[in-house]
């Protein structure tokens, strides 16, 4: 190697370790929300006695703090219901996100079914698909009784025989060979067990 | 012409072969003749006043030396045939230029928060000067300029201007439609109301059922898991300041290929035999009859 040769090479491989020194922390830093969890959130959203098994109450929790308004959803919650083989005692929490690509479904108590205004999603009594485009069930928030309040917590995601997988965006499979197509992000929480 | 007096020589026009008397027109035919007329003093400052704006330019164009690149890139030939379809590239660089001028406009009244947005964009429409005009030409602009550049695609796409030597003209075209899109993807969350709000998070959940990838993109364009505060000020971030610049850059590349390239004729217009069969320089060898396409 000449001595010119050798220059260049180290006045090159200077630059690019410069480079690198700027870019890759740029990246990291624009890239790092996608592995970061926030901290588990619990609110309530009213006592025990506000909510009954045969329909759903709508409640409006914080789901992002700092933001207001903005960082609000809503859930309908009712009691489980022993008709549908539920545990009465357990709480239900369905995420008004429609399923299809996230707009807000409302439930309509006259047909007990939730319908989406954005393309004509429909979803039965305990949130599964029975029309339009959604991709999969609504989503459910964990939900506990915390000194007779009901409390919500973390959303997660249901496949279509309503079991707990962690939170998908709308849009998305869940269940069997879509959990892999569909990776869980780590930025969501684990699903409730059983 | 008096117009010329006022340009420097080497960025005047050139005369056609065979027409006019050159660009330094002809020395005066005797001076005993036709002697010099005497002017007053007067007369002698109203022509130095008259020379100035020439002697400026030619001060600028002596330490740039930039009219050679100037008188090849404003008066390049262009093909038989060239019609109002040619301009539709134009027309989506002066949209772009009016985005530019009325976003920087914007930027100075907006707050690119989720508690103050929504407030700072009604403050431009109803209370700063002009501000509901300002935001108006940027809103309907930004249509404008999709529609445009759509067309623009069109037009090459149908006259056959994607192909050799073009392809990579096309190639750049594509990336900047592809920007011009993000950019109307981004800017539409900046008003923060419930239909900016909805229509990013129905986007970016169309994002997100892209296989493997498209839940993390989803993170990725939200910055956590649910829209929030770091989305508005990350759409912010890009529509201000990643994609201009990126567009400005592949225009720069854009319009280099179209000048150094040339137009091409319509499919309509048959190839003629150039009537020189010489070009002239190198820019000359790409425009002729055939738009400098294979014969």
């Amino acid at each position: 190697m000449t001595r010119r040769r050798a220059f260049t090479v180290a006045s090159q491989a200077l630059g690019g370790v410069a480079g690198a020194a700027i870019v890759l922390p740029a990246v990291g830093f624009a890239v790092a929300p996608i592995f970061h969890r926030g901290k588990e959130r619990w609110e309530a959203v009213g006592p025990v006695g506000d909510f009954v098994e045969d329909t759903y109450r709508q409640v409006v929790f914080t789901e992002t703090e700092g933001i207001g308004d903005a960082g609000k959803t809503t859930a309908y919650v009712r009691k489980g219901s022993k008709s549908l083989g539920e545990d009465p005692k357990q709480m239900v929490a369905v995420s008004n996100r429609c399923a299809h690509l996230g707009c807000p479904v409302r439930f309509v108590e006259a047909a007990g079914n939730f319908i989406c205004p954005c393309h004509g999603g429909v979803y039965d009594f305990v949130g599964k698909v029975i029309g339009g485009p959604p991709v999969r069930p609504l989503d459910q928030f964990q939900a506990r009784i915390r000194n007779g309040q009901v409390e919500l917590g973390p959303r997660y995601s249901v496949t279509s025989q309503l079991e707990p997988v962690r939170a998908r965006d709308p849009g998305e499979f869940t269940g069997g060979i879509w959990e892999y197509l569909y990776p869980p992000r780590p930025s969501t929480f684990p699903p409730p067990s059983g | 012409m008096k117009l010329d007096s006022l340009i420097p020589a080497p960025l005047r026009k050139p005369a056609k072969p065979g027409e006019g008397n050159g660009a330094k027109g002809a020395a005066p035919a005797d001076l005993k003749t036709a002697p010099p007329e005497r002017q007053s003093d007067a007369a002698k400052l109203g022509d130095k006043a008259k020379e100035a704006p020439a002697d400026v330019l030619a001060w600028v164009d002596q330490r740039t030396a930039a009219s050679g690149f100037l008188t090849g890139m404003l008066f390049r030939k262009v093909p038989k045939g060239t019609n109002w379809f040619y301009t539709l590239g134009s027309a989506t660089l002066f949209a772009f230029i009016a985005q530019a001028v009325t976003g920087v406009f914007l930027a100075m009244f907006y707050t690119p928060s989720t508690t103050q947005a929504y407030a700072s964009i009604s403050h431009i429409n109803n209370e700063v000067f002009l501000g509901a005009f300002v935001h108006g030409m940027h809103k309907w602009g930004s249509s404008v300029m999709v529609i445009l550049i759509f067309l623009h695609m069109g037009r090459t796409f149908f006259f056959g201007a994607y192909k050799y030597p073009r392809e990579l003209n096309w190639v750049i075209g594509v990336v900047l439609l592809i920007l011009t899109m993000t950019m109307a993807f981004t800017g539409y969350l900046l008003p923060f109301d419930q239909r900016s709000f909805w229509a990013s998070v129905v986007g970016i959940n169309i994002n997100g059922t892209g296989p493997v990838v498209g839940p993390y993109l989803s993170d990725f364009l939200r910055a956590g898991p649910e829209l929030g505060a770091t989305t508005l000020s990350r759409f912010y971030a890009i529509h201000m300041l990643l994609l201009p610049g990126a567009i400005i850059a592949l225009i720069g590349a854009h319009m280099y290929l179209v000048v150094k390239l040339g137009t091409t004729a319509p499919p309509w217009v048959r190839a003629q035999k150039p009537r020189n069969a010489t070009p002239t320089s190198a820019l000359d060898a790409g425009v002729d009859g055939n738009g400098g396409g294979p014969r």
